[in-house]
């Protein structure tokens, strides 16, 4: 049997955390992923939130600034901090 | 994910790739010249917040106000800045054009600073003259922009990264491809005229933190502009000349000397000494910062902590409000306050911008490449030390100068051949069922940049680049997507590449060194203005390769005075006579 190339994904901490309790994306908000430069946002399908999807933060704050109901933490990449 | 996705075929008098600052200018006003003219803006993300001023910007740093500059002063300071480097017709079309564009953006709604009587309020941070006027509320920016492109119709697709221009049978530009980042869709947009307005190369360099995303520019700003204008056979200036910035260690943003200097801020080394005389950013005073590192003098910092409580929030308040303003937190995060701490700053990553240096697409004062129908307007742009204003100005050139062209002529016909090829080419890694991620790719290309690139050239470094870049062009051929977003991070990857080999073979062709660290050669160590008076320009010639050749500078429009013309080489503090350092310590 011939070597199978395989790829491993690894862990980064997310810098951008959202309130469950705040996002309302389930009711069709968008506005985070949006007006992300990196579109790195999404919206998790288990909970009808937004969340952060890929480690591609530029720490540049539109997602916490534009969001309507203050649902949205930037946090500076653990590399820098 | 869709393997065999649609290609979007559209058609438009003019195309302006890049919705950051100059492109929705280009844009606003090639429909102000002519309200006719279907106008489409293409972003890579959302021209809400997209490039470089996403969250607006802490000021002007070149504005040519009446009453503090004319514009025959500013175009001497940046071509004495720039050391006489400079197609002066090009800085003073900017210069006499910079007022103009202030009271638009003013009339629009731009907050800039005023003073009692209603007056811009001027202040100086330039070696000579007085260019900077602060906008204490300039986080507004981009919504004032997207306004005005509602108002003036202008057609807006977002999340598009183009990747190739086309060209007709005579050579200019007759389109822009490209592919949408969520869906995959392949988009082939007939133009009559075509603006790149996409920034600057800022992922060329790593950042010292090796955080991929953690670079001074926007890193959506990956240099595509760069790459598409090369491919389309456009002359590219002075690569060599990189972008190269003082900024805060880590957080990698802007310290801001610009923002703290006027106030009474300044760069200072580990004794908390001021070392150099001017902050304004200079290849000089790159090299000065890079020594005092060196040397044994560094850390470097932004020192503020001998200012008063009331200066230093308003310091605060502007910094940690505009621009880049996780700054505060980054603050917070390592208990740095500005009253008791100095700001510990470091060199940036290289990149190409004519913003802040000399890097950029050939352009002339009508903002028209060397390519007909393509025009080039930003950071992109080789008109040197040009700016966020500089950008919006010559982003009006841009879409004046593209509506005219778009208005005399009709559209030519599309090379099937090249739509067919380019297709191929941008769908190859969603095609392959295993292979190299993007961002690894991009992470150890990036980590040669620096191993190799990073100033001081050393020619023997800069030769076995070339090779770890050819070996990196072969990793292209195995990268692997798995949705439409990676393969915009693999389309970015050979942006990178591309960049990176330019980088090397536009500072191997200078055989001097200029414009202080920014192309300091250790094996030239000397300006040589006898062969090396002159422009440095690279093209894809007619058999694919890269080709460098001499332009002589244009005749000055403003001459230099022999006794000016080495003025910012006398950046570094005099050293203190023995009787000032008595003063100083009683």
């Amino acid at each position: 049997m011939a070597f199978q190339p395989r790829s491993i994904a690894q862990l980064s901490e997310a810098a951008v955390t959202v309130d469950l309790d705040k996002c309302i994306a389930h009711k069709g908000c968008t506005v985070c992923i949006d007006v992300c430069p990196m579109d790195i946002l999404d919206i998790d399908p288990q909970t009808g939130k937004a969340f952060m999807k890929r480690d591609e933060c530029w720490y540049c704050l539109p997602c916490q600034k534009d969001c309507p109901t203050g649902a949205i933490h930037v946090a500076i990449p653990y590399l820098l901090r | 994910m869709p393997h065999r996705a649609d290609t979007l075929e559209s058609e438009y008098d003019v195309v302006v790739v890049g919705g950051g600052t100059a492109g929705p200018m280009a844009a606003i006003k090639a429909k102000e010249r002519n309200p006719a003219l279907r106008v489409l803006l293409l972003d890579k993300a959302h021209v809400k917040r997209s490039g470089a001023i996403s969250m607006g910007m802490d000021g002007l740093n070149n504005a040519v106000v009446p009453g503090y500059a004319t514009p025959e002063q500013y175009t001497k300071e940046i071509t004495i800045a720039n050391d006489g480097i400079v197609n002066q017709a090009t800085v003073y079309a900017y210069a006499r054009h910079s007022f103009t564009t202030i009271e638009e953006l003013d009339r629009w709604g731009v907050k800039f600073e005023k003073d009692a009587n209603g007056d811009y309020a001027m202040r100086k941070v330039h070696h000579m003259g007085t260019y900077v006027l602060p906008m204490p509320e300039g986080h507004d920016v981009k919504k004032v922009l997207y306004r005005q492109l509602k108002r003036a119709r202008v057609d807006i697709t977002n999340r598009i990264t183009a990747t190739r221009l086309l060209t007709a049978a005579d050579g200019s530009v007759n389109g822009v491809m490209g592919f949408d980042s969520r869906t995959a869709a392949f988009h082939v947009i007939r133009a009559k005229a075509v603006v790149l307005a996409c920034g600057a190369a800022g992922r060329l360099g790593l950042p010292a933190s090796g955080y991929l995303m953690g670079t001074y520019e926007n890193p959506t700003n990956a240099g595509d502009g760069y790459v598409m204008a090369y491919h389309a056979g456009a002359e590219l200036a002075n690569l060599e000349c990189y972008q190269i910035n003082p900024l805060i260690k880590d957080y990698n943003g802007p310290a801001c000397a610009y923002v703290a200097g006027p106030m009474g801020g300044y760069t200072a080394n580990n004794r908390g000494e001021r070392f150099i005389e001017c902050d304004y950013w200079s290849g000089q005073m790159m090299l000065e910062f890079y020594q005092e590192l060196q040397g044994g003098n560094g850390p470097v910092f932004l020192k503020l902590n001998h200012l008063a409580e009331e200066t230093i929030s308003t310091i605060e308040t502007i910094l940690h409000s505009n621009e880049r303003p996780s700054r505060g937190q980054f603050h917070a995060g390592r208990g740095t306050d500005y009253r008791h701490q100095m700001v510990e700053m470091h060199i940036s990553e290289i990149g190409f911008c004519s913003g802040h240096s000399a890097s950029g697409v050939y352009v002339n004062e009508r903002a028209e490449t060397s390519v007909p129908g393509l025009y080039a307007a930003g950071d992109m742009a080789a008109v040197p030390h040009n700016y966020m204003l500089g950008a919006f100005t010559y982003g009006w050139f841009a879409g004046h100068s593209a509506a005219e062209r778009a208005t005399a002529l009709d559209f030519s016909a599309v090379d099937a051949e090249q739509v067919a090829r380019e297709r191929a080419r941008i769908y190859a890694p969603l095609l392959r069922d295993h292979g190299l991620p993007a961002l690894q790719v991009e992470y150890k290309l990036r980590r040669f940049v620096n191993d190799y690139l990073q100033p001081p050239k050393v020619t023997r470094k800069y030769e076995i680049a070339l090779d770890r870049f050819a070996e990196i062009g072969e990793d292209l051929e195995h990268l692997h997507a798995t949705d439409a977003h990676e393969l915009m991070r693999c389309a970015e990857a050979s942006v990178i590449r591309d960049c990176a080999e330019m980088a090397a073979r536009a500072s191997l062709f200078r055989t001097e060194s200029r414009w202080g660290l920014y192309h300091l050669r250790v094996d030239y160590p000397e300006r040589n203005d006898a062969e090396w008076f002159c422009h440095a320009h690279l093209k894809k010639d007619e058999f694919g390769r890269m080709s460098h050749f001499k332009r002589p500078v244009e005749p000055y429009i403003v001459p230099i005075a022999e006794q000016e013309k080495d003025a910012y080489d006398r950046l570094r503090v005099a050293p203190k006579t023995a009787s000032e350092k008595t003063a100083a310590t009683v």
